[in-house]
């Protein structure tokens, strides 16, 4: 069960205690909403299912030969199905939300005792069901406890006292069920923090391209003798070869070259279906009609898209983002308002 | 005609007298036919996927059925005869499959008077007790 902790009230002070425990027993002798009436009457097969599942072969249950010669004179229902008659079935309970019992629940919650674990069953009975009889069942909350603390937390324990009648209206058999609501004790483990992202390779020659993205700016690099532009970064132009260079400021847009939405091997760090693209940067200011200005070219993956409208030729703009504490790296973001609708 | 198996008597009964131990293997099958037969579709009784999601390692027992083999331990041992007044659980450990309930139980006390007799019936697992009972069983 779940177990909030954001808006748990905290009663600090005795009078606080005191004034929620005198609120939750105002609940106490109140029925908790309209007699529920059993769906079926007693039957001769829903008591044989049962007793064929526990493996009880007291014949008074199936054998009417048997049934009649015994103090039952016929067949009879066991005392301990008794609240099986009346169970809420596959549509689970048809009490709407506001009734005397969700309101003292909604006030425990309130104190954070969320959980819940059945702790009696103590049935009594008057008579034995037999088959044709037809159940109403009235619940009543019989007590509240004050605060309670055991091995599985601190919390009150709530019990209720279901009535069942007959068609005549005669009480043939009651249940006192206890349940302890409470905050449990030891906090689930925390969550796990969230693997980082795997730290890129870096050296001399690239380091600066990250410490770059860090600052907020994407950089390419351009020979500083020849002037062409070249991304990824490294120590020598692949033209003239010359070991000079300088940083290159690219512009946050470009259009998507091709992509893939990766499912598997998943990575930790990593949201799936993961979208990876492949981005033609658009060319830079500075170094505008220089070679391999138009050229520049990025893998990166996407944020906040809506995956079915990638397509190749569609605008993005890049954001620099903060992956980790410690580390940005550039995003493409699908740039709806100027997509060109080219398709692959 | 067949007869009605015998019934144990209450002046034949003692207190201390030891009921006859019930050795039930809890498995996958018994959890959910009894949650069904008893109507709890409650998840934690079948599916041991949402089960393990709200931290239960696996399916449980549910308690409609730990009243019913209570129930069926007694008049096991009393016979068809008898009259159960009263079922009192407290409850303990769950009762996960690939256990084995072991049930035992004790005449803690006599009712001269109104022919009752009280049991004590324990249900124990691997883990501790899974139920502790009081019944209230009327003789003739």
């Amino acid at each position: 069960m779940s177990n909030t902790t954001s808006d748990i009230i905290v009663d600090a002070t005795p009078e606080a205690k005191a004034a929620f425990f005198n609120e939750l027993q105002t609940y106490v002798g109140l029925e908790i909403g309209a007699p529920t009436p059993a769906p079926d009457e007693i039957n001769a097969p829903m008591i044989r299912h049962l007793v064929e599942a526990v493996g009880d072969k007291n014949p008074v249950y199936t054998n009417a030969e048997l049934a009649k010669q015994s103090i039952h004179g016929g067949i009879v229902a066991p005392p301990t199905m008794l609240q099986a008659w009346v169970m809420n079935g596959i549509d689970g309970p048809a009490r709407t939300g506001d009734g005397p019992y969700e309101k003292m629940n909604q006030l425990l919650f309130s104190r954070g005792f969320t959980s819940v674990v059945g702790t009696n069953s103590e049935q009594t009975y008057v008579r034995y069901l037999r088959p044709g009889d037809q159940l109403t069942m009235r619940t009543v909350i019989d007590s509240i406890s004050d605060e309670k603390t055991t091995g599985l937390g601190t919390g009150h324990f709530v019990s209720t006292r279901q009535d069942y009648y007959d068609a005549q209206d005669e009480l043939v058999g009651s249940m006192l069920f206890r349940i302890f609501r409470f905050q449990p004790k030891a906090k689930a483990p925390a969550a796990k923090p969230k693997a980082l992202r795997p730290r890129p390779a870096t050296t001399h020659d690239n380091q600066w391209y990250f410490d770059g993205l860090n600052d907020g700016v994407l950089y390419s690099q351009a020979c500083a003798e020849c002037g062409e532009v070249r991304f990824p970064t490294g120590p020598m132009c692949p033209t003239c070869h010359s070991l000079k260079w300088e940083k290159v400021e690219m512009p946050l847009s470009g259009t998507i070259h091709s992509f893939v939405i990766a499912h598997y091997p998943q990575v930790p760090s990593f949201d799936y279906p993961l979208p990876v693209l492949l981005i033609d940067i658009d060319p830079s200011i500075s170094h505008a009609g220089k070679p391999g200005n138009n050229k520049v070219r990025m893998i990166m993956n996407s944020a906040d898209t809506d995956l079915d409208a990638l397509a190749v030729g569609s605008r993005v703009r890049i954001e620099i983002r903060a992956t980790d504490p410690d580390m940005k790296l550039p995003f493409a973001i699908l740039d709806s308002t100027s997509n060109t609708g080219a398709t692959s | 005609m067949s007869t009605l198996p015998a019934t144990r008597s209450f002046a034949n009964v003692t207190v201390g007298d030891e009921l006859t131990p019930l050795d039930l293997p809890i498995t996958r099958t018994l959890i959910v036919s009894t949650a069904i037969a008893t109507r709890d579709y409650q998840v934690v009784h079948h599916d041991p996927s949402i089960a393990a999601e709200r931290g239960s390692k696996d399916i449980i027992m549910n308690i409609l059925t730990s009243n019913a083999f209570v129930g069926r331990f007694v008049t096991d041992w009393t016979g068809p005869n008898s009259f159960i007044r009263s079922v009192k659980v407290r409850l303990g450990a769950p009762n996960y499959p690939g256990d084995t309930m072991v049930i035992t139980g004790s005449v803690t006390a006599k009712d001269d008077a109104n022919k009752v007799v009280i049991v004590a019936v324990k249900g124990s697992n691997s883990m501790g007790d899974h139920m502790n009972a009081t019944v209230e069983v009327v003789l003739p």
